[in-house]
């Protein structure tokens, strides 16, 4: 999940397209149009041998995979028992918080971390802009994810291939890899 | 061939398999994609409409003379094409024509929750309801086919979930589909009363053997499983029940209009429990119970927001399941977009205190704080005819410290008609076109003022000056919304005018241009932290407890903070 305009969407295609090509079927929902004005979107990713709701129901997903900090706090109910968490470190005041009304949470990673202790936090907006592009830093998450996910880079690199557009493929692979390597 | 497809991807290929030759609608949060897609086939014509009345006129032509024809549009766009979509069903059609609605059930982003499966009940259509894209491709082909042997639009019901949501589809090919002869044949086609009786008696008759067909249709599917429980459902809420009660007997309906009573009956009769999961209103369930089944549904289901598995399997197994409750943070609504044109008249309109009708759009946003500059919101192109109806209640006193404000495609769509009712008559209103060139909220797609189709042909733009002086508005002036100063000086002029007046703030919606402009910075020590520029609701200018900053990651460069701080702090960086 994440902020509209981070590049939620692409990322969940690149999932979608990697698991279809595994044999698996897959459904995926997202929220469109609206979302993108900053507001909060998630998209719910479910793979197996048959799946029916496109949705996560709360205390089930397996993976949380967050492009903002306080956007994870905020669907961590999502997650299960035992679930993974990867979460982009970048902070982006909401307009409630900018108005004054609310301050932005200092506590987050300790919330986050009372739910899953072994949420990883990464800054994948600081590697975008050393790649010059900060609108790659989802495919940098991507790249983490599929450390944790044990499924041949080789065929999440096919995945990019097929969903991003053609000009991004070579910023976008760099992106993968760095996440990929991270450790 | 197979892969993963968005749901209204999966009904223009739908379209595209079926030989459909037209596809017309006007964008609509949940369904814009499908004309998008449609678009992308050469050998469909597609456009956008101004509106969806006219969308579905378009398509009854085109079915009229002999082409497969497809409209699409959102649930309340139905509401603006239900004119034509009550006296189609009495013509009947030639080649086949097939109206999808989309649903917003839980609002994420319409006015209201109405059901649209009532319009199928009311104007004596059939509807068909898939549950994901690979029966989105497929109803969309047998929808053509029923609209043929049966001489009758037919609907297609989606909602977000199967809208907006990817799965699993093989792909098949076009079907060759020969134009009909096209005969002219008043007595079917032209609804006047002598003809419109008789045909009204051939929709109780189509109705009927629809009806008797429908329990044996292979889209109305019985599975028995454990009898203890049997479920009725249609669309995604037969997803979230199989995901709740895998074991249950379920009937999915595919089609919801007319319903097959006799299978209804029989799968009433050897399930222990029956229970009707739907959506919105109980559409399913008073049809049932006026034939004497017993069955549950609102008794436990909400009628306002969405089902989901886990509520399915509370209600009805009784077993909640322990889930942690949502953490309690920030909201985080939708914002304008940094760099937003509408921005900068609404902070003119918010310093000159004046009230607003408004209208449908991203400038809707406005209406939240901190800019708060519109009162109204009801439907397409409200705005116009609101300000007009509250200038006639309370006097033209009242009508100087008020607006209209439409963007370029509402006013387009349904505020033209608006602006005629002001001038003639004798209104004094002022309206505030926001045009940036687009239909923004639905994801940037063209309409009549763009000057581009939707095939991304270039044609001669509406001209909305001409128009609208066309229309006897003799006050009619573009200004450059970040021109805050002119914008003040017009909206005070026009507003006192005790005549009609239009004013267009022109400016390029931001997310037009992919051009990077360098961003703004605040200079901390110039800043006397007035907050001011707080007041223009932009979600990159930040209040933090060291200071003001600009995000730079979020700050489109546009400069209109520049204008409104009186200290000179904000500059671009590098200057």
């Amino acid at each position: 999940m994440g902020v509209g305009g981070q590049g939620t969407l692409l990322a969940s295609r690149v999932l979608g397209s990697l698991f279809v090509d595994l044999g698996c079927d897959v459904k995926i929902s997202e929220v469109h149009g609206m979302a993108q004005r900053g507001g909060s979107v998630v998209t719910h990713v479910r793979y197996g041998t048959k799946v029916f709701s496109p949705l996560v129901e709360p205390g089930t997903a397996d993976i949380l995979l967050a492009f903002e900090k306080m956007e994870a706090l905020r669907w961590i109910h999502f997650l299960k028992e035992q679930g993974r968490a990867i979460i982009n470190s970048q902070e982006i005041e909401p307009m409630s918080v900018i108005m004054g009304a609310y301050g932005y949470p200092k506590d987050l990673e300790d919330r986050i971390r009372k739910v899953c202790p072994g949420a990883v936090f990464f800054d994948a907006l600081a590697v975008a802009k050393e790649l010059g592009n900060i609108k790659v830093a989802n495919m940098v998450l991507i790249g983490v994810l599929a450390r944790l996910l044990d499924i041949a880079p080789q065929m999440w690199e096919k995945a990019i291939k097929t969903v991003v557009p053609p000009k991004t493929v070579e910023i976008n692979l760099r992106a993968f890899h760095r996440g990929y390597n991270w450790i | 061939m197979k892969r993963l497809m968005l749901g209204n991807e999966a009904i223009a290929r739908g379209a595209y398999e079926a030989g459909v030759r037209v596809a017309t609608a006007y964008p609509g949060t949940p369904s814009t994609e499908i004309t998008e897609f449609a678009a992308k086939y050469d050998e469909i014509y597609a456009e956008w409409s101004p509106n969806e009345k006219v969308a579905l006129e378009v398509a009854i032509g085109a079915s009229f003379a002999g082409a497969r024809a497809m409209v699409a549009m959102k649930h309340v766009g139905l509401n603006v094409a239900a004119d034509p979509l009550f006296t189609v069903s009495y013509t009947g059609v030639n080649a086949g024509l097939v109206i999808v609605v989309a649903d917003d059930p839980g609002m994420h982003s319409s006015q209201n929750e109405q059901d649209s499966r009532y319009y199928a009940r009311a104007s004596q259509v059939p509807m068909l309801e898939p549950a994901d894209s690979q029966e989105a491709l497929e109803f969309v082909k047998l929808a053509f086919e029923l609209s043929e042997k049966y001489d009758t639009p037919v609907l297609i019901r989606l909602t977000t979930r199967v809208a907006h949501s990817q799965s699993i589809v093989t792909l098949g090919q076009r079907a060759d589909v020969p134009l009909k002869e096209y005969k002219k044949l008043p007595n079917k086609n032209v609804m006047m009363p002598a003809m419109a009786r008789k045909r009204h008696v051939e929709v109780e008759r189509r109705m009927k053997a629809l009806a008797e067909a429908a329990n044996d249709l292979w889209i109305n599917r019985v599975e028995m499983r454990d009898t203890s429980i049997g479920i009725i459902a249609s669309g995604i809420t037969y997803q979230y029940a199989k995901e709740a009660l895998p074991n249950a007997s379920f009937l999915k309906l595919g089609m919801i209009n007319p319903l097959p009573r006799r299978l209804i009956e029989s799968f009433a009769s050897k399930v222990r429990k029956l229970y009707v999961v739907e959506e919105l209103e109980p559409v399913l369930e008073e049809q049932i119970k006026s034939w004497g089944i017993p069955v549950i549904g609102k008794e436990i289901f909400p009628v306002q927001g969405e089902l989901s598995a886990n509520m399915i399997l509370e209600k009805i197994a009784g077993k909640a399941p322990d889930v942690r409750p949502a953490q309690d943070l920030p909201p985080r609504p939708p914002v304008m977009c940094p760099g937003c044109p509408h921005r900068g008249i609404y902070y003119v309109m918010k310093k000159l205190r004046l009230h607003a009708t408004g209208d449908i759009g991203c400038y809707t946003l406005g209406a939240l704080p901190p800019l708060e500059a519109i009162d109204t919101c009801v439907c397409m192109g409200a705005s116009v005819g609101m300000a007009h109806g509250m200038e006639k209640a309370r006097g033209k006193d009242f009508s100087r410290r008020l607006v209209a404000v439409i963007g370029d495609s509402t006013f387009i769509h349904s505020g033209i008609t608006g602006l005629i009712d002001i001038v003639y008559n004798q209104g004094a209103s002022t309206v505030v076109i926001l045009d940036n060139s687009t239909t923004g909220m639905t994801g940037h797609q063209d309409h009549p003022g763009t000057g581009r189709t939707i095939k991304g042909e270039a044609v001669p733009p509406l001209n909305l000056v001409n128009l609208i002086k066309a229309i006897g508005i003799e006050h009619v002036r573009v200004v450059d919304p970040f021109d805050l100063e002119e914008v003040e000086k017009v909206l005070k002029e026009e507003t006192q005018r005790e005549e009609p007046s239009v004013v267009i703030a022109q400016r390029p919606c931001a997310l037009l241009s992919k051009e990077m402009k360098a961003p703004m910075s605040i200079d901390r020590d110039a800043c006397r932290l007035c907050g001011v520029c707080l007041h223009l609701g932009c979600p990159a200018i930040e209040k933090k407890s060291d200071g003001m900053q600009i995000n730079q990651a979020l700050c489109n460069g546009c400069g209109l903070c520049v204008n409104v701080c009186k200290f000179g702090a904000i500059r671009r960086a590098g200057e």
